[in-house]
């Protein structure tokens, strides 16, 4: 059996779970997340998306935000936004 | 020569091995057979330097370990000024030798993950291990006052013959102690764990066992607890990119200021590694010809040389070759195509008997060996 992550509302507030922290990295020019025994470096979208994921916003309002910021259709953004978010959840890096 | 060596990209992380006092002996302790004595190891000023260097560097995690780096009575400082210097701190501890109130005062300082090894699930059997009675209900204690504060806990347990048959019980005794993550690592014979091999090594059966035991945890366990599953390389066909390669990714500073590319690699002769006494980080890591020595590909000989996954494991590990074969530049023996495959494949058949606890005593990690000291 694999446990389903938990769904994910439209007014859930998401934000990384401690343990878990985006840092800008100088050295490198690049957004890195840091994670246990892990150094993840997320592609542009990505790092858009968790620098919004401050436990206020909640998730509509990232997406709307994010459709607003670079004029892209909403729809596509809902999508990247839930996909991350989803695997972030099942890999207990992100909460809500 | 036209050809200009492009400098190394910077590393992702610090191994500091704040201190190699331990009060436990576990006979399978990665460390050196010479321990550096406490009148040896760096000050607080100097780790602290260290740790600016190294963010300065690029370095963006910093694994606090040993020994027991809870022994440093500096330790809250240190994860201070960690966090300042905005490195992601994890603390590798044994969870024995120091007050368990520390944890919230290191969590308060900005202590972003901790990683507490447990020798077994079997209590018994664990504190026997690790050679200190009472052991396991510290260690429970740790975990316990860790979840507490919210700082995330992962529980390491190192497995060998004696407790090889509890592999998948150390996943359950993660899960219950709340740790979000575990890592099932089969014992890596350097440092104690060589002279104890005989006695570590299980059965192949049992390692197998053990393996798919605790790969079925992991599906089933899925979104509960994340398993980190290092496997054992005596009975693999191609060795592991031991260190993601040397001097490419991470570096290792040891109690008393010697920069490593690994924490095993002092054993390799010939090799002279600076001290972050007389050196800067960043010129350790770009101009030490130990750091060189073995980077990238340009060292390697047959069959690395011509293999297609020469940059996928860089040819195993510099000191189990050497450990093997007697050349720490020939290809790490646990690949089948090395020409001494051979010893590993009759290692594990001389030292893989028996089941169970081993009848004969360990040699624990003591600071003078027991052989030494007659
Ligand atoms: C040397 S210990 C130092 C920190 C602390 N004393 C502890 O035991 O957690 C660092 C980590 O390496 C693990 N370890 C030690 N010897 C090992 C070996 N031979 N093979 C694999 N892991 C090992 C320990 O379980 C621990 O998680
Ligand atoms: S592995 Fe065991 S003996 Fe070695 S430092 Fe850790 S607790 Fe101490
Ligand atoms: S020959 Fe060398 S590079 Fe190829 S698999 Fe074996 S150890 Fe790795």
């Amino acid at each position: 059996m694999t446990a389903e992550p938990a769904g994910l509302a439209d007014d859930a507030r998401p934000k990384l779970a401690r343990g878990v922290k985006l840092k800008r990295d100088g050295v490198r020019g690049a957004w890195v997340l840091l994670a246990p025994e892990r150094v993840i470096q997320p592609n542009p979208v990505a790092a858009e998306i968790l620098q919004r994921l401050d436990g206020v916003r909640t998730v509509v309002e990232i997406v709307d935000d994010l459709a607003q910021a670079f004029q892209a259709p909403r729809e596509r953004i809902d999508a990247d936004v839930r996909a991350l978010l989803s695997d972030l959840l099942a890999k207990r890096m992100v909460v809500t | 020569m036209n050809q200009v060596t492009p400098p190394p990209a910077a590393p992702l992380g610090l191994l500091a091995e704040l201190t190699h006092r331990c009060a436990l002996g576990c006979p399978y302790c990665s460390n050196p057979l010479e321990l550096e004595a406490r009148s040896r190891e760096l000050s607080t000023d100097e780790w602290k330097r260290v740790f600016s260097e190294a963010a300065a560097l690029g370095v963006l995690q910093v694994h606090l370990s040993g020994g027991e780096p809870a022994l440093r009575r500096d330790i809250v400082e240190l994860v201070a000024h960690c966090a300042r210097e905005g490195l992601y701190t994890n603390l590798i501890t044994s969870g024995v030798g120091y007050r368990p109130e520390l944890i919230a005062q290191l969590a308060e300082a900005g202590l972003d993950h901790v990683q507490l090894s447990v020798q077994d699930s079997e209590p018994g059997s664990a504190d026997h291990i690790g050679g200190y009675n009472g052991a396991f209900e510290r260690k429970r204690e740790i975990a316990r006052r860790t979840v507490e504060t919210g700082v995330p806990l992962t529980i390491n347990a190192v497995i060998h013959r004696a407790n090889v048959a509890r592999a998948p019980d150390m996943v359950m005794l993660a899960l219950d102690w709340g740790a979000g993550r575990v890592e099932i690592a089969h014992t890596q014979y350097y440092g104690w764990a060589l002279p104890n091999r005989a006695l570590l090594m299980p059965p192949r059966n049992a390692a197998l066992a053990a393996i798919a035991a605790v790969e079925a945890l992991k599906i089933e366990l899925h979104g509960r607890i994340a398993i980190d599953h290092v496997l054992p390389d005596y009975h693999a066909n191609v060795p592991k990119a031991c260190m993601g390669g040397w001097g490419r990714r991470t570096l290792n500073v040891t109690p008393a200021g010697k920069v490593l590319p690994c924490h095993a690699s002092e054993s390799i002769p010939g090799l002279e590694f600076w001290s972050v006494r007389e050196h800067a980080l960043g010129d350790v890591w770009r101009a030490n010809p130990a750091f060189q020595a073995y980077r990238g590909t340009g060292w390697m000989k047959e069959p690395c040389l011509s293999c297609a996954r020469r940059e996928v494991d860089f040819g195993g590990c510099r000191c189990q070759a050497l450990m093997l074969t007697g050349d720490a530049a020939n290809t790490d023996p646990v690949c089948h195509l090395s020409p001494h495959h051979d010893r590993i494949l009759s290692a594990v058949e001389a030292d893989g008997v028996g089941e169970g606890a081993p009848a004969a005593a360990y040699e624990y990690r003591r600071f003078t060996r027991a052989d030494v000291v007659g």
